[in-house]
């Protein structure tokens, strides 16, 4: 869902956008308590990944040990310190995905892009990613791209699903 | 008062009590991997594991509190299978090799699995990651015996507010350590070495230079000789069994001397030096505001404690002009000891060879900055901790327990007891201003023993104030002043006491030590330093200061001749160029 | 409907009137209106379509000049989530299934206009062997009960005036006027509510120790992360019924006196967070959240707090420590959160399916819940069936009612009625029931008996393709995955349970693997730090207590439900065991 609103921005912004925009996000609610995840989450969410500029920032003003952010980033799978793709495909891999063909639908997948979890294309294009389960299960196996979800895929779909979304 | 029963015995403890500490109190041990007093209990290791009548699962002694009519097992078959069974798990996860580790011998895992019989690993499988630190000059790090106890993450962050350890990632392969898995080096870590004097097992250690220390003593071309801080002679007799608190100061002399050192000295006279030039210092910086009315940076903050000086330079650059420009008293006696000394006994510098024992890891550090020099020779070759002396002594075979005493040499080996509670947090302050108020009034500090009662003891920021009276007439722009002195210990109370002068908050002087308890409780201390283990430690230093009729440094008869032959006056030209220094903020340096 | 704007409510009778007139305008809409076409605007129906179903029936009725005659409204999720997009038609309940923008002139000029139903549209598959067109004769509907779901498919979730037409905020506003926290306490321990996280806590109990708690400040969260892969009734009481959860949330807030409160929203749950949030902004809108509610002096503030992607952060010490800011790691209970909660106050945590239940029970009364559901667990459960069952989707039903009826009555059997090889319950924490013990009610105590769990509601139904082994693999990689690592058995333990059962998987088991997966699994259950460890190991102790014949048959190399030992076939496909969520 990261990178669903912020397609070409992060390609773009330099350390000082970023930091002005940290910077903003910051003012509005410093002293509000256990603000640092809400925002992180605003911050992948505007760039799709959290800049290491960002994480910087937010530890500094916030008066949290960079060593704790990193950890706090760390813990929770939604965060990323890596630029993704233009495109995040996530494959779920929920119990009713699983015991519905979510491994072919996967598998699939890894060969069209021929990347692993966690890769991005060498174009740029595509991330891979895997979910624990969407809350799609009566339409299982599913898949997300960029948030939007795919449901009751079969895979030999997926070339022609995941050709509409490469620009 | 609640009545509860362990292992069918009937207990009675205080309300809030752990199942742990009523245990113990009725002499049942309970081990535990990552428990540390005065902190909330994590129970994360989970070998604290006991039964409790009517629980579902196993409770954790160390988070769980006593109740009424509490019936607790420790021993039952399920607690020894559960306990025996986390043990395994550890040790399954384990990428160590007892064989070649420097903990071996006071390992907690290790003795817990021999304890427990452990002789077969019953369940292998993929071991932690191994990732060695080894990027700063006084610790090493081993991911992979790392047990994710995390009682470095709290002494790190609670303890000393400096943030460079954390828990990374999730799961298996979670790690402990700086952000992103960043090596310490490029942290801002201040190398006070307390993690590795916490850590249960041999993920954080010291880095050994003992090899170094062997090699200097084998090569007939040097003149080696060794240094001991104050905190040293009270804490090297537990490495040899004897109680904390047991003053082994002759022994360690001997045992100094049989390790082939060619001299046995005492950085007691650094410290002795240290006064001297730090309480000049101060007086100097009193009356530059106070006479001349010149802007001059107040309080004045002491410098001889490593850490801090790290402390200051990555978090708080702009009081680093409130530093002494005195270097330690480990630096002051490695300057001396290459310049004076060398001269007396007529060798080149190059040819001599300084070894220091410290009670800290960032001893090793401080010897290593570029500052610490003379001409490109070092100041201080080596440092060993204090571990690392009990360690060289048992390699040579030396039988520390039957050593006879015998006393330092001349003349670096002559000290006051003001150097001596250097050890002790308030000890510099009190040694200082023992000195600075006989300087100014020209009488001694009329204080019981020359005690200042306020600044003793484990309170984390202490505060004393001292009114000047009768003066001498050089010092009469001092008549009636009262002079505001502060202690700090460990790095949050410093930080406290910063923010406290930040509000406006009057000092003339401030004490800070980066460890619990000052030196006495450093991280190159022997292991496990409590509460109760600083107590003893701190009254022996006090007591070896008693026992002194020297006890006030610009008394040390070897430090008047210093100065007589060589440095001239306090603050001097020569002075200057070997014994002061400045420091720079680092903010090449990511802040943890 | 939404004719009017509506300024802050003042007191209990300005909500009365405000429903009154609600109610009155519904009613000449109704005379005035020739039909109404539902559309399910749940998540699933949503991602096969429904949005572009809802504004092409709106172009059509236009375009056929039926649009002031016709309404069209969205609403929550009315459960067969297989067969979407759902439409009903209102006036005679007919339901249709996988719906598409093409059948849309069909059903306008068939049925709205002629009355004659769309036949091929219609729910098929009904477990009498007949199609059913209306929700009155569908098996799937006409078998379940509905208390925490009534408002699902009939109230637009997007719509505060809606729901508060059908008797929204009735609860809150009869609690307001009248009820002190003891009452409200009181009558939800007669109605003998019980915790929907999966634990069976009773609610009334923990209300009432929070209530005790002299605190100035007290808290009160709902767990919405609801993380066990195919679990999403949770999702769709959010999707669908958001105002409920507010209501149940202000009206326990009031019992246990905090006037804070927070929804904590599982990350990938952006539909529930965004209506969940509308309703919230509207709520507040009408007074009916914020400072001194409805005049009666008694104040509660909600936000909304999202997951990042942490199972764990379920457990309830874990999701405080997040919303605190910090990585979601359990700590030591006790002290349980309502003795020492989020940031040291005491605080309650309930499910969302638990203060669902909170308003119906305080209107109807704790009794007639009471009537529901067997002895020891009162009232209804969510499930979300999924898996190889027909008709998959979210259903309803009494505590007590068994596993058989659920999968055959409701569900409507497995998929090809291929032989139904085991229930799921429970998630990665629960276990599996095999066909011996189809006939086991769906209660707390009974599922415990089997070495299952309730859980939060997840049912998955696997044939006889999927392999027994495979899937306890499958849910020890999410365990494994998700184990948060503070505590030794937790974060080792698990790691070694799953290497071995991806040995066996693998075809490279060894005899003894069987006794050490127990081994294992017994331990860490007794020697965990939270929730997540001590049932970590659930579903493979259960797998192995069930189908240890397939375990066995493993090890020497044999998978009956050829799932197994595939890996050559898949030579360039090459299945990842250990994907991580991490990216």
């Amino acid at each position: 869902m990261a990178a669903e609103d912020n397609k070409n921005q992060q390609a773009l912004a330099t350390d000082e956008e970023i930091l002005t925009y940290v910077d903003h996000l910051i003012a509005e609610c410093r002293e509000k308590p256990g603000i640092v995840i809400p925002l992180l989450q605003i911050t992948q969410k505007k760039y799709g990944y959290l800049p290491e500029p960002a994480l910087r920032k937010i530890s500094h003003e916030l008066h949290i040990p960079y060593s704790e952010v990193a950890g706090i980033v760390g813990f929770y799978a939604y965060f990323s310190i890596q630029a993704k793709g233009k495109n995040v495909v996530r494959v779920c891999q929920g119990t009713a995905c699983h015991v519905l063909g979510g491994n072919e639908v996967f598998a699939a997948v890894k060969k069209e892009l021929k990347i692993d979890v966690g890769e991005t294309t060498p174009d740029g294009q595509f991330s891979l990613a895997v979910g624990r389960c969407f809350g799609a299960c009566g339409m299982a196996p599913v898949i997300m791209v960029n948030g939007e979800m795919i449901q009751q895929v079969k895979p030999s779909q997926i070339k022609r699903i995941l050709r509409k979304y490469k620009k | 008062m609640i009545k509860l029963y362990i292992d069918n015995q009937p207990v009675e403890v205080p309300a809030n009590t752990s199942i742990l500490d009523a245990g113990r109190g009725v002499g049942i041990k309970i081990p535990t991997l990552c428990f540390i007093e005065n902190f909330e209990a994590k129970g994360a290791c989970r070998v604290c594991l006991v039964e409790v009548k009517g629980a579902k699962n196993l409770v954790a002694a160390c988070s769980t509190t006593v109740l009424e009519g509490m019936e607790i097992f420790t021993n039952s078959k399920t607690v020894r299978d559960s306990r025996r069974f986390v043990v395994e798990m550890l040790l399954s996860e384990h990428n160590g090799d007892c064989k070649t580790c420097l903990r071996n011998d006071d390992c907690e895992l290790r003795q817990l699995a021999s304890e427990m019989g452990i002789n077969v690993l019953e369940f292998e499988g993929e071991p932690a990651p191994q990732n060695i630190d080894d990027s700063t000059p006084a610790l090493i790090r081993d991911s992979g015996k790392c047990i994710k106890c995390r009682r470095c993450v709290t002494i790190c962050n609670e303890v000393q507010g400096v943030g460079a350890l954390f828990p990374q990632g999730r799961g298996f392969y979670s790690s402990i350590g700086p952000s992103f898995a960043e090596n310490l080096a490029a942290v801002a870590c201040v190398q006070c070495g307390q993690c590795a004097a916490i850590c249960p097992v041999g993920a954080i250690i010291e880095k050994d230079h003992i090899a170094g220390v062997w090699q200097a003593i084998d090569n007939p071309s040097k003149h080696v000789i060794v240094q001991t801080a104050p905190a040293i002679r009270a804490a090297l007799g537990e490495c040899f069994g004897y109680e904390p608190g047991t003053l082994v100061t002759g022994k360690m002399v001997s045992a100094l001397r049989r390790l082939g050192f060619d001299k046995v000295f005492d950085t007691n006279f650094g410290a002795d030096l240290t006064i001297v030039e730090e309480g000049t210092e101060l007086l100097h910086r009193l009356k530059k505001a106070l006479v001349d009315k010149q802007p001059v940076a107040l309080p004045q903050f002491t410098s001889c404690s490593p850490g801090w000086i790290n402390f200051v330079e990555f978090y708080y650059p702009d009081f680093l002009e409130n530093l002494s420009t005195c270097k330690s008293p480990q630096q002051m006696f490695g300057a001396i000891a290459k310049t004076y000394y060398a001269e007396k006994i007529g060798k080149r510098p190059e040819d001599i060879v300084v070894v220091s024992v410290m009670p800290c890891t960032a001893k090793k550090y401080e010897a290593q900055r570029p500052e610490m020099s003379h001409n490109g020779i070092r100041d201080v070759d080596y440092v060993l901790t204090t571990r690392e002396l009990g360690r060289m002594i048992k390699q040579a075979g030396i039988d520390f327990r039957s050593l006879p005493d015998s006393k330092m040499d001349s003349p670096l080996g002559i000290s006051s007891g003001a150097a001596d509670i250097f050890a002790n947090t308030g000890g510099v302050m009190e040694a200082a201003i023992r000195t600075v108020y006989e300087i100014v009034t020209g009488r001694p500090l009329p204080t019981n023993q020359l005690h200042i009662e306020p600044l003793m003891g484990l309170d984390g920021l202490k505060k004393a104030t001292l009114k000047i009276e009768g003066t001498l007439p050089e010092w009469q722009f001092l008549e009636g002043i009262e002079l505001k002195v502060g202690v700090a210990h460990s790095l949050t109370n410093a930080v406290r006491i910063i923010d406290a002068v930040k509000k406006g908050e009057e000092f003339h002087f401030i004490e800070v030590m980066t460890c619990p308890g000052g030196c006495i409780g450093g991280g190159g201390q022997p292991r496990f330093t409590t509460n109760e283990v600083r107590k003893k430690r701190i009254a022996a230093i006090y007591q070896e200061d008693e026992g002194k009729t020297l006890r006030k440094s610009h008394e040390n008869p070897d430090i008047k001749q210093l100065y007589a032959e060589f440095l001239g006056k306090p603050l001097g030209e020569k002075s200057h160029q070997l014994l002061h220094t400045h420091y720079k903020a680092k903010e090449n340096l990511k802040p943890t | 409907m939404n004719t009017f704007t509506v300024s802050k409510l003042q007191s209990v009778s300005e909500l009365i009137q405000l429903r009154s007139r609600l109610l009155n305008e519904e009613e000449q809409a109704g005379l005035a209106r020739k039909e109404r076409i539902l559309i399910c605007m749940g998540g699933g129906c949503l991602a096969s379509g429904a949005r572009k179903l809802k504004d092409e029936f709106h172009k059509q009725l236009h375009h056929a000049h039926l649009h002031n005659s016709v309404e069209v409204k969205g609403i929550g999720c009315p459960g067969p989530c297989s067969h979407g997009p759902v439409v009903i038609i209102d006036s005679d309940k007919t339901l249709y299934q996988n719906v598409s923008p093409g059948d849309i002139s069909e059903i306008i000029e068939q049925h709205i206009q002629n009355r004659q139903i769309v036949e091929r549209l219609i729910f098929r598959d009904n477990t009498d062997g007949k199609s059913a067109s209306s929700i009155a004769d569908i098996e799937f509907f006409k078998r379940q009960t509905k208390i925490v779901l009534h408002n699902c498919g009939t109230v637009d979730p997007l719509s505060i005036n809606d729901y508060i037409s059908h008797n929204g905020y009735a609860a809150l506003s009869k609690v307001l006027c009248g009820m002190t926290p003891e009452t409200v306490i009181r009558e939800i321990e007669k109605s003998g509510l019980r915790g929907r996280g999966g634990a069976g806590f009773p609610t009334s109990l923990k209300w009432s120790l929070a209530s005790k708690s002299s605190s100035s400040q007290k808290y009160i969260i709902c767990n919405a992360d609801e993380g066990d892969p195919g679990a999403y009734m949770n999702r769709s009481e959010l999707e669908g019924d958001p105002h409920s959860i507010i209501e149940g949330m202000a009206i326990g807030a009031f019992a246990i006196g905090a006037n804070e409160g927070f929804v904590y929203v599982r990350a990938e749950y952006l539909l529930a967070v965004e209506r969940l949030q509308n309703a919230i902004n509207q709520t507040k809108e009408y007074g009916l959240l914020g400072d001194n509610i409805l005049g009666s002096g008694f104040s509660f503030n909600l936000e909304i707090r999202m997951g990042s992607g942490a199972f764990v952060c379920g457990e309830e010490t874990a999701l405080i420590a997040s919303i605190e800011g910090k990585r979601g790691e359990p700590r030591p209970r006790p002290p349980f959160p309502v003795q020492r909660g989020l940031w040291g106050k005491p605080t309650v945590i309930n499910n969302v399916e638990t203060f669902v239940n909170v308003p119906v029970i305080l209107l109807n009364g704790g009794d007639r819940f009471a009537s529901y559901g067997t002895q020891k667990s009162k009232g209804t459960k969510v499930f979300a069936l999924a898996g190889s069952v027909r008709h998959s989707g979210l259903v309803e039903v009494p505590i007590g009612t068994t596993l058989r009826e659920l999968i055959y009555n409701i569900g409507g059997g497995t998929v090809n009625d291929r032989p139904f090889k085991a229930a799921l319950i429970g998630g990665s924490s629960g276990g599996c029931i095999p066909k011996e013990h189809l006939d086991v009610p769906l209660d707390y105590e009974s599922l415990n008996e089997l070495g299952a769990i309730m859980g939060s509601g997840g049912l998955i139904i696997i044939d006889e393709t999927s392999c027994m082994v495979d899937v306890a693999r499958f849910f020890f990689e999410f365990v494994t995955e998700e184990s948060c690592g503070k505590c030794t058995p937790c974060r080792v333990g698990t790691k070694r349970i799953l290497e071995i059962l991806l040995r066996i998987c693998d075809g490279e088991g060894k005899p003894g693997d069987i006794e050490k997966l127990i081994h294992l699994g017994e331990e860490i259950k007794r020697t965990s730090l939270c929730g997540l460890g001590q049932s970590a190991p659930n579903f493979v102790l259960s797998a192995i207590r069930y189908f240890r014949n397939e375990f066995e048959a493993h090890i020497t190399r044999h998978c009956e439900a050829g799932v197994c030992f595939r890996e050559k076939k898949f030579n360039d496909l090459e299945i990842q065991h250990s994907a991580s969520t991490k990216d």
